[in-house]
């Protein structure tokens, strides 16, 4: 029982991460349907953007701000790019473009920040708390508060202040939504820092327990979009359920079938989800239009 | 009857150009190039036929070219076999093994079955790497020299000249395979599945029988991958290099057969310029790939080709 409870707060805290990249992933999508791969990134830029601050001895609030403003660039240059292509291009392209900055974007971190592996220290020590027989690292705790907090701001963002309200309605009908005087352009621009944030927030929470380096952003990609597509792509309570599962069953399989396996069981649990549920645990079935 | 088919000019042109590239270029750092060039384009052009053509979309062929790779790794190597036979038995694995999954997740359309295909190949490369007894592990494995009909293939002229026979074949029979009826309904089920559905075509089993042919063709050419560098890693079935393969295609021209070929050679022989650059290497090559789909958003031979019609006019 204390193994089971054991893995499962290590899955929680890992799939809380999932669920914040994926939730990255949902936003955009949501807004203008494309699926952006350079989503990891922003975990990336978080995480060792503030160790790289941290190394030249600012404080941490600073350098998690350095990190902060360096992601918003990266997130508002991906805009740019993305989104003037996205009126004509289709899917597959857009997926190219954002794998693309998604290389771009590595090569700028190794640039920046060198090739080593890097790792910012935990605000609460890392001494890990004893509960019912659990150690639990305090870290996982923030981890759990903030991803939570991170939802619960952003379902509040959408559903209760005017700019929300906005972006939902751009992201159901634009033209629509622009005949009513919502501009779209900078709906699109809010849609991508948003993503960037989530992102950087899992970067900033999950370095302290993993350390990054500049090549750690498409483990991460990889995972959130599972965790948006386990969840349907666009709904928030779906897709932070996705990365809960995800990070559950693979920190369960990790520990009672076989660590070296556990990518492959969580990405078999996708795909026979996908099979069962073509849209997501969570999303809503839909009929095709002929 | 003319001479000489107007149709039959593109190939007849490829011929050429693969004869004359050698004399070209025939130093032996730029033929093992050539080499690689040939044996991505030989993946591209099936992979062209699923995506370009028939309008699917796979993020995990590396998976298939690695299955190739390793089948004749083992089977050369552990088992003693002829190394046709293993690159035959690779392709008859990979093209079984990707109709037995391909029928299921082929159903899904769009994001989601790039999630399915993304999956099986990670799922594949990690059974690469963690089954160390028969593959070598993370490290990879050492591959027997290819001997055909006794002969030991040795050298890259020898090499080149398999690689280039092959390639050729390859494209003749997609071009074949493109103006037949089966190529016609990989078209129309990408314009429109319940229309093609309604003019008789079995959209899903055509899906799956293009998606297990692209698949062998991306496993024969792992074969060859893996005799011609006489060395096998489980890198050659990572996500990054199934991607290499979709942007090639993409670069090349969705649905163009040349195109696979310009693509392959283009994302093959840029890293090798870019390595000079050393440190600016991946920031030059993240820039150059949306440089490149911002400009030619058709890919390089659809757009020379509608540059070539308006200015014939």
């Amino acid at each position: 029982m204390v193994d089971f409870l054991q893995f499962l707060v290590a899955g929680l805290s890992q799939g809380a991460i999932y669920a914040l990249v994926g939730l990255g992933f949902s936003v955009i999508y949501r807004a203008t349907h494309i699926v952006n791969f350079a989503q990891g990134e922003f975990v990336m830029i978080g995480g060792l953007g503030t160790a790289g601050a941290l190394s030249f001895a600012l404080p941490m609030p600073l350098a998690i701000l350095s990190a902060l403003v360096a992601g918003c660039v990266a997130a508002l240059v991906l805009d740019l790019i993305v989104i003037r292509l996205a009126r004509f291009a289709p899917a597959l392209l857009l997926i190219i473009v954002t794998i693309g900055a998604s290389v771009a974007l590595r090569g700028a971190a190794q640039l920046a920040w060198g090739r080593n592996f890097h790792s910012i220290p935990s605000p609460f020590g890392s001494e890990p708390l004893h509960v019912y027989g659990v150690a639990i690292m305090p870290q996982v705790i923030l981890i759990l508060v903030t991803t939570v907090g991170a939802v619960v701001g952003l379902q509040w963002f959408f559903r209760r202040t005017r700019f929300g309200q906005a972006m939902l309605a751009a992201a159901i009908n634009p033209t629509a939504a622009s005949l009513v005087g919502i501009e779209l352009r900078h709906v699109y621009t809010a849609t991508f820092l948003i993503a960037g944030l989530l992102g950087m927030i899992a970067g900033l929470l999950i370095t302290p327990l993993a350390m990054v380096h500049f090549e750690s952003g498409l483990a991460f990609s990889l995972k959130g979009f599972a965790a948006a597509i386990l969840g349907g792509l666009g709904s928030v309570p779906g897709v932070v359920a996705g990365g809960l599962l995800l990070g559950v069953v693979e920190s369960l399989s990790a520990g009672y079938v076989s660590s070296a396996y556990k990518d492959a069981i969580a990405f078999l649990l996708i795909i026979v989800v996908l099979l069962t549920r073509p849209e997501g645990v969570f999303g809503r079935r839909s009929t095709g239009r002929v | 009857m003319p001479f000489f088919p107007a149709h039959k000019l593109p190939l007849a042109v490829l011929g050429l150009v693969l004869v004359a590239l050698p004399f070209l270029f025939g130093g032996k750092y730029q033929l093992s190039i050539l080499i690689l060039i040939g044996i991505s384009a030989i993946v591209c052009v099936g992979i062209n036929l699923l995506v370009g053509v028939a309008g699917q979309i796979s993020l995990g062929h590396a998976a298939f070219f690695g299955i190739g790779s390793y089948a004749s790794a083992v089977f050369t190597g552990d088992y003693g076999w002829n190394g046709i036979l293993a690159m035959f038995a690779g392709i008859l694995i990979t093209s079984v093994l990707a109709a037995t999954v391909g029928w299921p997740i082929l159903r899904l359309k769009g994001h989601y079955l790039a999630m399915a295909t993304l999956g099986v190949g990670l799922v594949i490369q990690l059974l690469l790497i963690q089954e160390a007894g028969i593959t070598g592990g993370p490290d990879g494995r050492a591959v027997k020299a290819l001997t055909i009909f006794g002969l030991r293939v040795k050298g890259e002229w020898a090499w080149y000249c398999i690689v280039a026979g092959a390639l050729f074949v390859v494209v003749w029979g997609a071009q074949n395979l493109m103006s037949s009826p089966w190529g016609r309904a990989l078209r129309a089920l990408h314009a429109s599945e319940p229309a093609s559905a309604a003019a008789g075509i079995d959209v899903h089993q055509m899906k799956v029988a293009i998606f297990a042919a692209s698949a062998g063709l991306a496993s024969f050419a792992g074969s060859l991958y893996a005799h011609a560098l006489a060395f096998v890693t489980p890198d050659q079935a990572s996500f990054l290099h199934s991607v290499e393969f979709v942007v090639m295609i993409v670069v090349g021209g969705l649905g163009s057969v040349y195109g696979s070929l310009v693509g392959a050679a283009i994302l093959i022989v840029l890293p090798q310029v870019l390595s000079s650059l050393s440190d600016y290497e991946n920031l030059a090559f993240g820039v150059l790939l949306i440089l490149v789909v911002y400009l030619l958003r058709k890919g390089i031979v659809p757009t020379l080709r509608l540059i070539a019609v308006g200015g014939g006019r």
